[in-house]
């Protein structure tokens, strides 16, 4: 099983990556899921030895890859513009790793018929590689990263280039590919839905560091921190300070939370409102609404239908579901549930 | 309603009466006028006489076949010879550019492509200085019988010398844009680093070293000076045998039909050229840029490195720099001279190039020679912009059968310099006592570039820029003044030097129809270096100096003044 150990690396004189360690089990499908620039593809390439680390050690059951050239290491690179070799043709494109291996001809071929079944492409060996599709290109890129099993499989956003219809398909093919290969994967994107649509396990890459690590519904119930909730894209993250028992002060009022922190009165923390905790509350009349902790109230700026509700734009930025669309220039006030992000 | 559409439109015709263009002018047939009759008068016709002197009953003889076809056997080996060794030279030279940093690298890489604009008389004269009898080098060693000059070594070398830029050019480029991940990939499925270059990236380069290749083969099958003036007319190509049916064996039918078979195989080289070079985008992946580039690390890499920066420099520096060193330095090494050797410096072979050292009538002082050169290179410039202005103009916006008249106009490229010279000699003999037809000769080698450099500026100019000086009150000399000017000075410069650079150091044509009376400054050296006496060799090394510092200093402007992109061909 793969081990990376405090891996660190500096681009630009920039600290990239800073003492990054993380393993993959048996069998398992990490993502390392982070912005663009974040090192996540630096780190897949250090991992696959086509580039240096700074610091660190690739250990592969126990034992130090760091120093193994590229083709020694044995693990699949799917790239996200495919890299075909634009003069060979999909068999030789696929066969290309098994002849490297000095594998016997009929090993090869019946090795790449396979492949192309399992990408579901069989009967295209005599393609030309730049005749094909996006798509195609990208499950021969995937068909010839299999087949010569390698011991891990690392995908530097495999799916960036195909359009959203497209990368579905794929997605799910891919999630039965890993499962029935049982081959460890680690796959690298910037997409949310990607990573947890495919990933056992998710890190979090951020500032050169893993912010965060769990398993995709863990990680979507408490993201722990303001950056990754607003990444992720979960709600609406207000500041406040902590004014008593569990209570927070905001500038849209005060919220009660049941929060695990132990916070001290005066700690700036940060809340998170997801938009489907909202139900509309009677509006709020003069007197009572500075007692009234979690509304959330303002004047209505846009309402847009959004499947089978409408997303809410208040006048304060705030942005909120509800299942019946107020009016543009309502005053509304709700009634939401907060957490707290720490 | 009906009266405001009618003031409207006195007011845009009474505007476009403004333009002092007459109506006529615009018409294309005056744009073609001067440079297709300048084209059919001095190129065309020519031309057709060598075809008809070709055709005559005495050229087809079996004797003169048979040196032709002995002439065209050398020519090949020397040709085939010369491009694999400049491939050997290039190829390593290209991955060093396009996969390494290092401190210099764009000063080397400038470093290799001076000589391809350089005169081949200051090539020839340079390696004279190093390598030659006189040179530095075997003065150093005085009683060794060292002998470079007058042998297909020396001819080998000055072609490497040459044409080395062009395989590194290319195929620097195409290494470059060669997406670094599919070497990447290879590697990931277990290639070796020597296999990733055997399957993968030798095989994406095979069009780019194909045409490289190609075209440094057809500027080696036509080479004269170099082989003329570092072999001598031993060394027979179909070009030096042209020149010596010409000027010492004179035997005009059988230099035709030389003349002929060195242009059907240049149009088929051109021709084949052509083909590879539209065949070659084969893919152009988006690259992460510079990820290509790395510092040298690993002990081979460093040593792979230092050793071909130090060859280049070295191979590229030496005879470039013997030459103005040489000009400057007395080695009076010759034993039936004044009996000892004598050392220093001197400035001797400078003021020496002002004398009138034999009093004759045909000798000229080298002084004359450059003031000969400088004249007929002001004519060139004038000439060929006025004829290229109206070209480019027309080419810019081509019509459909324009577009079949824009390699018509090339075609000189295409034709040997010598071959021009007998083209000239034959239709023009009458007019060979005029100086006259020097320029004619150097517009028709310069023609093509400076239309190559007018054209993608002129075209460039947008309509809509002038409608919108004009919309802002600009009246139509300023509208010509603040756009069309404003954008055409460079190139329009840009153009000029290349014409007068052009001029400057042809040495074919020029060998042929030059007056001895009107020597230019090729042809003073390459008759410096032909005489004995260590005076006579001071002085071509000086005058070639001369030559070397103007060609570089044109080259050097041109590479300031055109638009990036412009003039290639």
């Amino acid at each position: 099983m793969l081990e990376v150990r405090n891996i660190s690396k500096t681009y630009e004189d920039k600290p990239l990556l800073k003492n990054i360690s993380f393993a993959v089990g048996m069998g398992e499908t990490v993502c390392l899921l982070g912005k663009s620039g974040s090192g996540k593809s630096t780190l897949l390439r250090i991992i696959g030895g086509l580039e240096e680390p700074e610091a660190g050690q690739i250990l592969w059951n126990g034992i130090d890859l760091t120093s193994t050239p590229a083709h020694l290491r044995d693990f699949g690179l799917v790239f996200q513009d495919y890299a075909l070799f634009p003069h060979l043709n999909v068999y030789d494109n696929i066969a290309f790793g098994l002849k490297m291996r000095r594998m016997a001809q009929g090993e090869i071929y019946w090795r790449v018929a396979n492949s192309l079944e399992m990408v579901n492409l069989s009967g295209f060996e005599r393609r030309n590689v730049t005749d094909l599709s996006g798509g195609e290109q990208q499950r021969v890129a995937l068909a010839r990263a299999l087949a010569p099993r390698p011991r891990q499989l690392m995908f530097d956003e495999p799916l960036g280039a195909l359009d959203r219809a497209l990368r579905e398909d794929l997605l799910n093919e891919l999630r039965s590919i890993l499962r029935e290969t049982d081959i460890p994967a680690i796959y690298v994107t910037h997409d949310q839905e990607e990573a947890f649509a495919i990933a056992d396990r998710v890190l979090i890459l951020h500032d050169g560091n893993i912010l965060r690590e769990g398993t995709p519904v863990d990680i979507w119930a408490n993201p722990g921190s303001a950056w990754l909730a607003e990444f992720l894209g979960l709600g609406n993250v207000i500041k406040g300070t902590v004014i008593g028992n569990d209570k927070v002060q905001t500038t849209f009022g005060d919220f009660i939370n049941d929060c695990t922190h132990k916070h001290q009165r005066g700690d700036e923390v940060h809340l998170l409102v997801r938009p489907l905790s909202a139900e509309k509350a009677p509006v709020a009349t003069e007197g009572n609404s500075r007692n009234e902790t979690n509304l959330l109230q303002g004047i209505v700026k846009d309402v847009m239908f959004q499947h089978d509700r409408f997303k809410v734009t208040l006048d304060n930025d705030l942005c909120i579901h509800l299942s019946e669309a107020p009016r543009v220039g309502q005053q509304i006030s709700v009634r939401v549930k907060v957490e707290c992000l720490a | 309603m009906n009266q405001k559409i009618k003031h409207g439109d006195t007011e845009t015709r009474g505007f476009s009466l403004n333009i002092p263009v007459p109506s006529w002018l615009k018409g294309r047939f005056f744009l073609w006028l001067f440079p297709l009759s300048f084209l059919i008068i001095f190129f065309f016709f020519p031309l057709s006489r060598i075809f008809a002197l070709t055709l005559n009953t005495s050229a087809l003889t079996p004797e003169n076949l048979r040196i032709a076809y002995s002439a065209l056997r050398f020519t090949f080996y020397q040709a085939t010879l010369s491009t694999i060794l400049t491939l050997l030279l290039g190829l390593p030279s290209a991955y060093l550019f396009a996969r390494y940093e290092f401190r210099g690298k764009s000063l080397l890489r400038a470093l290799t492509a001076i000589p391809f604009m350089l005169p081949t008389v200051v090539v020839a004269a340079g390696f004279n200085a190093l390598l030659g009898q006189r040179g530095l080098i075997p003065s150093f060693f005085p009683h060794s019988s060292f002998n470079f000059i007058g042998t297909l070594t020396a001819i080998l070398v000055a072609h490497i010398f040459y044409n080395t830029t062009i395989i590194i050019r290319v195929v620097e480029n195409a290494l470059s844009s060669l997406d670094p991940k599919l070497e990447q990939a290879a590697r990931s499925l277990g290639a070796a680093s020597r296999q990733v270059w055997w399957n993968i990236t030798l095989p994406l380069l095979r069009p780019s070293l194909l045409a490289s290749s190609l075209l440094v083969f057809l500027f080696d099958f036509t080479s004269f000076g170099v082989i003329l003036l570092l072999g001598g007319p031993k060394f027979s190509t179909i070009e030096v045998e042209i020149y010596l049916r010409v000027l010492r064996l004179p035997d005009l039918p059988l230099a035709a039909l030389l003349s002929v078979i060195q242009l059907i195989c240049t149009l088929i080289f051109s021709i084949l050229y052509s083909r590879i070079v539209t065949r070659t985008t084969v893919q152009t992946t988006p690259r992460s840029a510079g990820s290509n580039i790395r510092k040298p690390k690993t002990l081979r890499e460093r040593i792979f490195v230092t050793a071909f920066i130090f060859l280049l420099a070295s191979f590229f520096l030496l005879p470039l720099s013997a030459l103005p060193f040489r000009s400057l330095f007395r080695i009076e090494a010759d034993r039936g001279q004044r009996g000892e050797v004598q050392y220093g410096f001197t400035t001797d072979y400078y003021t020496e190039l002002f004398v009138n050292r034999r009093g004759s009538v045909f000798y000229v002082p080298p002084i004359q020679a450059t003031i000969n050169s400088l004249g007929y290179a002001g004519a060139t410039v004038v000439l060929s912009l006025l004829l290229g202005f109206p070209a480019a103009l027309a080419l810019a916006k081509p019509t459909r059968v324009e577009r079949i008249l824009d390699p018509l106009i090339m075609l000189p490229l295409g034709s040997s310099a010598v071959m021009l010279g007998l083209g000239f000699i034959i239709s023009y003999g009458a007019w060979l006592t005029s100086p006259l037809l020097v320029p004619f000769a150097h517009t028709l080698v310069a023609l093509p570039f400076v239309i190559r450099t007018l054209q993608p500026a002129l075209a460039s100019i947008p309509e809509r820029l002038r409608q919108a000086a004009s919309s802002l009150g600009a009246p139509p000399f300023q509208v010509w003044r603040t756009i069309d000017w404003a954008i055409l000075r460079r190139p329009t410069l840009a153009a000029a030097t290349f014409a007068f650079t052009i001029s400057l150091g042809e040495f074919g044509a020029t060998l042929l129809i030059s007056r001895p009376e009107y020597p230019t400054i090729p042809v003073a050296i390459e008759r410096f270096l032909s005489q004995p006496g260590g005076l006579n060799y001071g002085q071509a090394m000086a005058i070639a100096t001369i030559l070397m510092v103007l060609t570089t200093a044109s080259i050097l402007l041109i590479e300031k003044f055109r638009l990036p992109g412009a003039g290639e061909f």
